[in-house]
């Protein structure tokens, strides 16, 4: 059992957003598919992210306004759950309604267990 | 509401759902003094959704909330519609049950059962509840206390047992409503208005318990059933001056007939299946009185009958004594007699519960033996503590003491 996050990039929130109908029916397959994880217990969380942020940089510590990257690699939110390997979490992963747009893309990621006791 | 806010925040932090209802009354106060919306229950309903999601998006790290929507209230892709979820009409009724459920926990005692489901399902005011219960607001805030500490301690979850446990439990919640409906009927307060409520919670709460398919067995029908019948008396038991008119002498046309007309539905329903329970019989026993149309055309064949299942069901002395006063009624006071002095341990019961005493004065006093009479209605004044009980029984003596003298 080990702990996954997914990234969610791409999809179409913002057009999503311009129709409060659309936007109901989106966000009611976002509750069945959490909704259907948490009665596995196997949702940890999960948060959409804003769309803009700031960047911090390098020990100089910089910030500026960013990122500014192409719809489709933006982060637009996570979800952390448990599985019992990678290919239980791809499965799982496949439920993302974000997978309904052609830009949508969920990058599946271990936690890296650090070293220590086992 | 509380009872859906006590879904999403958990049985835990019920106080912080008193709250937000609270908050959501405070508001409508204050926003209505110029209009009232066309829809006021709907209006507080969304108050109250808008200040959950708040508090549960303000609070969501500091409390843990209802364990079974915690992670789903936590993220910001679901809190909005389990929300909205939770305020639908059929989660509503549903968290109701689960409230009345709650409160019923078998491990409180009666007192504070009564008291926690008539604060948390029924709205009452500590104030209420105390006049109510004959009892004092300190006395009343303890129960609360120790009831909601023990909820906290055991950390009871917010549902509905399944299985065996739900039947033992629905036992226990059906008779705590039914002590609700006679602190209502029988209470000893001048009140008539708390009392009316009180027996009007208790249907409508019984009423919610047969709508709910996992708990709507028969002999939650023939509680409401029971419930009604009596309820239907209600105008006609007390005179102007808060005194008992017994059934004999009421006034039939005070009766509520919509009341009994339900009663006599809820009695048809309870009667499918094939469980049979006491509040299956004494709702029969009612109804047998709410259909004559005088007391003098009373069915008592039928009503002995009836009693004759419920004394197999329910042994007690109490119910022997009533069966014994419907013999009474088909044979003769002498025979009466005789089978209350055959109950056992009659002896004891005179000297223990008022109704043995007076129920032995009233039929000696038929068989104009005022001497026997007039010693049963004093023992029985001496061991009742409802002062309308004992305004009636003086009357009855009193009747005595002018027959005598003529």
């Amino acid at each position: 059992m080990s702990e996954f996050l997914f990234l969610f990039r791409g999809g179409e929130g913002k057009t999503l957003q311009q129709s409060p109908e659309k936007w109901q029916v989106h966000m009611q397959k976002w509750m069945q598919w959490m909704g259907g994880l948490k009665e596995k217990g196997k949702l940890i969380g999960a948060q959409p992210l804003t769309p803009t942020g700031k960047t911090v940089t390098s020990n100089k510590k910089v910030v500026a306004d960013g990122p500014f990257m192409e719809g489709k690699e933006m982060v637009g939110g996570y979800l952390m759950c448990n599985a019992d390997n990678i290919d239980e979490a791809i499965e799982i992963s496949k439920g993302c309604p974000i997978l309904e747009f052609e830009s949508g893309i969920v990058e599946v990621r271990e936690i890296q267990q650090m070293p220590g006791s086992n | 509401m509380v009872a859906v806010l006590t879904r999403i925040f958990g049985l835990q932090n019920i106080e912080l759902a008193e709250d937000v209802v609270q908050d959501a009354f405070a508001k409508a106060l204050k926003e209505w003094t110029y209009a009232i919306p066309e829809n006021p229950a709907g209006w507080l309903m969304t108050v109250a959704k808008n200040k959950a999601i708040d508090t549960v998006r303000r609070q969501r790290y500091q409390k843990e909330f209802a364990a079974d929507v915690a992670p789903l209230l936590k993220s910001e892709y679901t809190v909005q519609p389990v929300i909205d979820k939770l305020f639908m009409e059929t989660e509503i009724q549903d968290s109701q049950l689960r409230m009345i459920f709650a409160c019923c926990h078998p491990a409180l005692n009666e007192m504070e059962q009564i008291a926690l489901t008539l604060k948390t399902c029924s709205g009452f005011s500590i104030d209420e509840i105390a006049r109510a219960l004959l009892s004092n607001n300190e006395a009343i805030k303890k129960r609360l206390q120790r009831a909601r500490q023990f909820i906290a301690d055991e950390k009871l979850q917010f549902d509905i047992p399944l299985g065996d446990d739900l039947k033992t439990r629905l036992d226990t919640v059906l008779n705590v409503l039914y002590l609700l409906f006679n602190e209502g009927y029988n209470s000893g307060s001048k009140e008539t208005l708390i009392r009316k409520e009180l027996c009007e919670e208790a249907i409508r709460l019984s009423v919610l318990v047969t709508e709910n398919k996992f708990t709507s067995y028969p002999k939650s029908f023939s509680l409401v059933a029971l419930m009604s019948l009596l309820a239907s008396r209600f105008d006609a038991r007390l005179d102007e001056n808060g005194e008992i008119i017994l059934l004999q002498d009421q006034n039939r046309s005070k009766w509520n007939y919509d009341l009994i007309n339900t009663g006599l539905n809820y009695l048809n329903k309870s009667a499918e299946g094939d469980e049979i329970c006491e509040y299956h019989i004494e709702a029969a026993i009612v109804a047998q009185h709410s259909m004559a149309d005088n007391f003098e055309e009373t069915d008592w064949n039928q009503i002995l009958e009836l009693y004759n299942v419920l004394v197999q069901i329910n042994p007690s002395p109490v119910v022997s004594l009533n069966r014994a006063i419907v013999v009474g009624k088909l044979k003769g006071t002498a025979v009466a007699l005789k089978v209350i002095q055959s109950i056992d341990g009659i002896d004891k019961l005179i000297e223990k519960n008022y109704q043995f005493p007076a129920t032995l004065g009233e039929l000696y006093s038929q068989l104009f033996n005022y001497k026997e009479a007039k010693s049963y209605f004093e023992k029985a004044i001496l061991l009742t503590n409802s002062p309308a009980e004992k305004k009636l029984l003086q009357k009855k003596m009193n009747n005595l003491l002018n027959i005598e003298k003529q």
